[in-house]
């Protein structure tokens, strides 16, 4: 079963709606709450990712018997160095973000603790995908 | 009704018009309006009273026990909440209050915000002594405890795993009395309708130590006149600045004396930090105090005092309590020898009350049912089919509940197909009588 949702760069204050309706059908579904709970920090954080650096996206959500699948696609400026990029600590994030509590350089590491899996491809200066993978019994 | 389900927050039928108003202030999304009449949901319904506060006909009210419930006891003890303070102007004293308690039919008083000062000092000591850094949530209020278990079980281990500052002072009520030949009744004086649900069906603990839950404003009047009449006031309050504190948003909060904490008030404000706890997106802050009513207790729907008014009246009596020195109560000593304890004993179990079915593989199907039915649906979420929204009427047809044409929209898409069959129906006119 397939979900799609198409995230506004614009307002931050709208970041993070998609991850909460995603975890309430997970809660309707009686997925296991250790995996609600990984799945909503995996996702929020790259929700929000896809907000303060990239101007916005679209999400697929994409649920099976055995496994949540979470794309995120955005045509923002790309990731130059992804090595970089998943230190903690590193971050590009604007004054503007940091004044909402973003850019501590957490979030993918975050990501990569909770999920089972991470792949990120990006070019910079045509965007980025990011697909990560949760096992439902997991 | 069984006692599972038992709710202190009603419905009057006689009352309710059937507006809908209420249907989309409900947190949990439990009720429906069927025929014209609100329903409420119980298994999913927390006790929180916002409907109280929006329906604009009164016709949802909060049950509390009756003040006759004292005459099945040979000794009566009220536990007033802190909240109780509130209500009365800021120049009557706590003294007097308790005094006129006592006036209006219980033996003896014992304050409810001396156990709260208690709990604070064991909070803080379970804060340091606490392995993990995820946020602690305050278990205070019923609803919280409530929301939490059916919306966000993961959270389930952040609570504070202690009894609340109602069930401590029926503890240490009981045990000083525990000599005391005939029945004793504890009645707690109360601001909250959840506290009614909670002591029948009580969360963390087997059977709560409190016999009845007496809503403020069914004693307000009585109370007012026995304050009135009182001539000598009893030395009857201890309690300090803290304690009282608990009344109001941030009393809880800031008798941990941490740096990092936050206090939320308000179902909505509530459900927004829950949604971010789970996230993980609240880091840095030790204790998140969440208070279901705006203000704290003193907004609980069992008051008459304006919350706000309730409100001050409570931190000119903090300024009034405040000690001299660090307090240390003799009650203290019951929790130190092992007399009294103050923490959970049963497991709070999450209650997926919004589950589709137990059986994932239907689940899914339901869910793939429901977002077709959603899709087909006019996405304006205006609630004329008694359902808070689309994706909630998609949801209880799926389950079976209802069906399609409560939508007006559906209604009047499937007459108009009904009348097209018909005016071409009325076009074939039978072989005999064509001309
Ligand atoms: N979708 C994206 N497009 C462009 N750059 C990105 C994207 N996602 C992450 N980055 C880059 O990777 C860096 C690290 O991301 P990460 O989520 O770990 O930290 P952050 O977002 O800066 O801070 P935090 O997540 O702790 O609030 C970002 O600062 C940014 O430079
Ligand atoms: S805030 Fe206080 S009065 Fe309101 S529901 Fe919670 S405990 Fe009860
Ligand atoms: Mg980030």
């Amino acid at each position: 079963m397939n979900f799609e949702y198409q995230v506004s760069g614009e307002d931050y204050s709208l970041a993070g709606r998609a991850s909460s309706d995603i975890k309430k059908k997970l809660k309707q579904l009686g997925i296991p709450s250790p995996v609600i709970k990984k799945t909503a920090i995996s996702m929020y954080e790259a929700e929000i990712n896809m907000v303060i650096h990239a101007d916005g996206g679209v999400i697929e959500v994409c649920l099976d018997p055995d496994q949540i699948k979470i794309v995120l696609k955005d045509t923002g400026p790309g990731i130059p160095d992804l090595e970089q990029a998943m230190q903690e600590g590193f971050s590009t994030a604007n004054e503007a973000a940091r004044e909402l509590g973003f850019g501590a350089g957490m979030g993918l590491m975050n990501i990569q603790r909770n999920s089972d899996s991470l792949h990120i491809d990006s070019i910079v200066g045509e965007g980025t995908t990011v697909t990560i993978l949760l096992k439902v019994n997991g | 009704m069984s006692e599972n389900y038992y709710h202190s927050v009603t419905l009057d039928e006689a009352l309710c018009k059937g507006c809908t108003v209420c249907i989309k202030g409900c947190p949990t999304e439990a009720i429906r309006v069927q025929k014209g009449r609100a329903r409420i949901t119980a298994d999913r319904c927390i006790d929180c009273g916002e409907c109280i506060r929006t329906c604009p006909s009164g016709a949802k009210k909060a049950v509390s026990d009756p003040l006759a419930l004292l005459e099945n006891f040979d000794y009566t003890v009220a536990i007033p909440a802190p909240t109780l303070y509130g209500q009365f102007s800021s120049d009557i004293s706590c003294n007097r209050i308790l005094t006129a308690l006592k006036g209006i039919g219980f033996d003896d008083v014992f304050e409810v915000a001396l156990s709260a000062e208690i709990l604070s000092r064991e909070t803080r000591n379970y804060l340091k002594e606490r392995k993990g850094n995820a946020p602690l949530i305050s278990s205070s209020c019923p609803v919280i405890v409530r929301l939490v278990e059916t919306r966000f079980p993961s959270l389930i281990d952040q609570l504070v795993p202690m009894i609340s500052p109602m069930e401590l002072s029926a503890r240490i009520v009981r045990e000083k009395l525990k000599d005391s030949r005939g029945r004793v009744g504890v009645f707690f004086i109360s601001p909250c309708a959840a506290k009614v649900t909670d002591i029948r069906t009580p969360r963390g603990i087997e059977t709560s130590s409190v016999d009845g839950v007496i809503g403020i404003k069914d004693i307000y009047r009585e109370l007012s006149q026995a304050i009135g009449r009182v001539e000598t006031e009893e030395p009857l309050s201890r309690a300090h600045a803290m304690g009282i504190s608990w009344a109001r948003t941030d009393g809880e909060g800031s008798a941990v004396f941490s740096e990092n904490h936050i206090s939320v008030d308000g179902i909505e404000h509530v459900i927004d930090v829950l949604e971010s706890l789970e996230n993980g997106h609240i880091e840095n802050v030790d204790f998140v105090e969440m208070m279901s009513c705006p203000g704290g207790c003193v907004g609980g729907p069992l008051t008459v005092e304006n919350p706000y008014i309730a409100r001050n009246i409570i931190t000119c009596r903090e300024r009034r309590h405040l000690p001299d020195e660090p307090v240390s109560l003799p009650e203290e000593a019951l929790l130190d020898s092992g007399v009294l304890s103050i923490r959970w004993t049963e497991s709070v179990e999450s209650r997926t009350t919004h589950l589709l079915d137990p059986d994932y593989r239907k689940a899914m199907q339901m869910m793939e049912d429901m977002e077709a039915i959603r899709q087909g649906l006019p996405g304006l979420d205006c609630g004329s089919c008694g359902a808070p929204s689309c994706r909630a009427l998609a949801e209880d047809i799926v389950r079976g509940r209802t069906t399609e044409t409560d939508c007006v929209f559906m209604l009047r898409e499937r007459i108009r197909e009904l009348t097209r069959e018909m005016i071409d129906l009325e076009s074939r006119m039978p072989p005999g009588l064509d001309r």
